[in-house]
């Protein structure tokens, strides 16, 4: 099961192995020019960017959600940037190169979420919004419980999250960059509390969507010059990487990965719903200014995503033929240089030099920036626009105190990322990832996806429901073998929840919890809730009343 | 707001996009656990070449990936037409009988 967890969150998951002990000096990579050099254009760009975001941010509209100004396309692009972390890059396409098939399994469990969000959320979720999804959650229900529930959610899942980012970021850097660790994670905090509190969304979206189109051409050029050398003939490729690989024809089988049915479906299920409910991502539907256009940016991000999976395919294959064959890219003991998570980046310098090899790893620690900085924002977003403007403050704030509490959080939330990021060199980041998604589709899903689509909802059951899946997904994973015996030591098989993702139970225990206590409540409060629910129907259906675009 | 309720462009617009939307979400659920079942317990299925080297596994995991993106392709097309039209009709017809936007 340990292997299951390992597999998926790949890039995360090797850096956790090695983190075992510090990295030693044997694979780490000499100091990168090429790379730096790069990298000190794409922040010279980015920086550009942030200045002129600064000019165009004057409400908290702007900050938090670019002030509804862009297009589905744009935002779609975004999206799809958000999910096209380092994590899936180098992560899926070593999952491919490693053990053949299972990668695909991965990559479409990552995607499938994305129409299941369409189908039933991205809509209502516009129409009700205006900055964070406890806005939509606290709609019709009391503003302080449900918005510091939901401010809870958030804060737990991006924190997990935003220290798997960073320590992944911090090794990821050190490998191929030769950056010390701590340096690479410092850089990487001071450069996004940079673009967040003085660009907020609008320069936080701009860095996405040109990371995610430097990324995926970069994908597209690796996968058309691997395949270049086979005619675009994709079965020779094929035939030539089992030839090639110590497992040959075992490589088209599923393997490992799926050994274990509740493990896997359980993880499929964290992984579905886990993306309809990550703050950072949901923040995205608010950007754009009607349903029309946030239904747009789904069919953009979903076509994207996929795009991009296909992709790691072919590098993930293409290193088998082309890295696992030449000894420049092996040490004495035939392992990769560098680590489990680098044949995308050899692959780059196999077909492209070092040219190559230098703009995959900037576009890489780009990525990582990219990430972090959508999460950091969203999380800062929960702290003023959730806790002090409504629960703190009543609603009784102005425009410029609530976005100067928001960049004082960024800015807190920067240090503390940093300081965790060094803190945790060591930990297991896999499960913080596994955590982070598992929270995600237990504590903060089904409270969403009921308060909009169902009317019996009450202040009590989302409450109840929230903090259940909360709770649960967070207590089974400390119980689980991950963290019960890999981090607190105990006995192998000792663990008392043997499974590796807590979701396929925590997530309907959030929704039993929710429809029971809702059920269950006689009080005039939850009659007056459901009686409300008419109103936000009309609403959610028509966009009637919502905040459109202002001003762009 | 019970006009708009009443309003048979609002009660047509709510039925057709959730039976539409449950429709399609079912159809990508049957698609996705259907393939990992496959995976799970038709291995030797999943490795059986098909044409050369490519194998069943891998058309079956690419389909996937391309129904996702045409499914919802597929939601956009009807949303773009029939669903944004009924809307922008509810929404005329309540500025028309003037239901103030900001009560609702």
């Amino acid at each position: 099961m340990r292997r299951i967890a390992i597999g998926l969150f790949l890039l995360l998951a090797s850096t956790a192995a090695q983190a075992a002990g510090p990295l030693d000096a044997g694979t780490r990579q000499a100091t990168n020019w090429t790379a730096i050099g790069m990298f000190a254009g794409f922040v010279a760009l980015t920086m550009g960017i942030t200045y002129w975001a600064a000019g165009r941010t004057k409400t908290t509209s702007d900050f938090y959600t670019a002030g509804g100004g862009i297009t589905g396309f744009q935002n779609g692009v975004a999206i799809a940037g958000d999910y096209m972390s380092a994590a899936s890059f180098l992560g899926i396409s070593a999952l491919f190169y490693t053990f053949g098939y299972d990668g695909l399994i991965y990559a479409i469990g990552f995607l499938v979420g994305w129409p299941i969000i369409m189908f039933l959320m991205a809509e209502p979720l516009r129409n009700l919004g205006r900055f964070t999804f406890a806005d939509v959650v606290s709609y019709r229900l009391q503003q302080t419980p449900i918005r510091a529930m939901a401010a809870t959610g958030t804060l737990v899942t991006v924190a997990f999250y935003l220290i798997a980012q960073m320590v992944g970021a911090g090794q990821l850097i050190e490998l191929l960059f030769g950056l010390d660790y701590q340096y690479a994670v410092v850089a990487v905090g001071v450069l996004m509390i940079v673009y967040v509190t003085f660009g907020g969304m609008i320069a936080t979206t701009w860095v996405q969507i040109i990371k995610a189109a430097l990324l995926l051409s970069g994908a597209t050029l690796i996968s058309i010059l691997v395949l270049s050398k086979f005619n675009f003939s994709v079965s020779d490729f094929l035939a030539k990487a089992i030839e090639v690989h110590p497992k040959h024809d075992a490589i088209m089988l599923p393997g490992p990965q799926v050994a274990n049915p509740i493990s896997a479906i359980s993880l499929g299920i964290a992984l579905m719903f886990g993306t309809a409910g990550l703050p950072h991502i949901l923040m995205r539907f608010f950007t754009v200014s009607d349903a029309k256009e946030a239904r747009k940016s789904v069919f953009w991000a979903t076509t994207f995503i996929g795009y991009f999976y296909l992709l790691t395919f072919i590098i993930g294959f293409g290193a088998i033929v082309l890295v696992s064959t030449n000894p420049e890219y092996l040490d004495a003991k035939g392992a990769l240089l560098g680590g489990g998570n680098m044949p995308a980046i050899h692959l780059a310098h196999a077909v492209g030099g070092d040219v190559m090899k230098g703009f995959i790893s900037a576009v890489a620690f780009a990525t990582i920036l990219a990430v972090v900085s959508g999460l950091t924002l969203s999380g800062a977003s929960a702290v003023s626009h959730d806790l002090y403007a409504s629960v703190f403050r009543r609603g009784m704030v102005s425009d410029g105190s609530e976005v100067r509490v928001s960049k004082i959080t960024t800015v807190v939330l920067g240090v503390v990322a940093i300081v965790l990021g060094i803190a945790f060199k060591n930990i297991n980041v896999a499960f913080m990832v596994g955590l982070a998604f598992a929270i995600a589709a237990s504590a903060n899903f089904p409270v969403l996806l009921l308060s909009m689509l169902w009317k019996g909802l009450t202040t009590r059951g989302a409450f109840l429901g929230g903090f259940t899946g909360l709770i649960g997904a967070v207590g089974l994973t400390v119980l689980s073998p991950g963290i019960w015996v890999s981090v607190l030591g105990n006995p192998a098989g000792s663990a008392p929840f043997p499974y590796t993702s807590p979701a396929i139970f925590t997530m309907p225990a959030a929704f039993i919890v929710c429809w029971l206590v809702s059920t269950l409540d006689r009080s005039a409060s939850a009659n007056a809730e459901r009686a409300a629910y008419e109103a936000q129907y009309v609403r959610s259906e028509t966009g009637i009343g919502a905040e459109g675009a202002a001003a762009h | 707001m019970n006009r708009i309720r009443r309003n048979p462009d609002f009660i047509e617009l709510t039925r057709s996009r959730k039976a539409f939307g449950w429709t399609l979400t079912i159809i990508m659920l049957l698609i996705y656990y259907g393939y990992i079942g496959l995976v799970a317990y038709q291995k030797p299925l999943i490795a059986r070449p098909l044409f050369g080297s490519i194998t069943v596994g891998l058309v079956l995991g690419i389909g996937v990936i391309l129904s996702a993106i045409i499914l919802t392709g597929i939601y956009v097309l009807r949303a773009n037409g029939k669903f944004d039209e009924l809307s922008r009709r509810v929404v005329a017809e309540s500025a028309r009988t003037g239901a103030p936007a900001g009560v609702l």
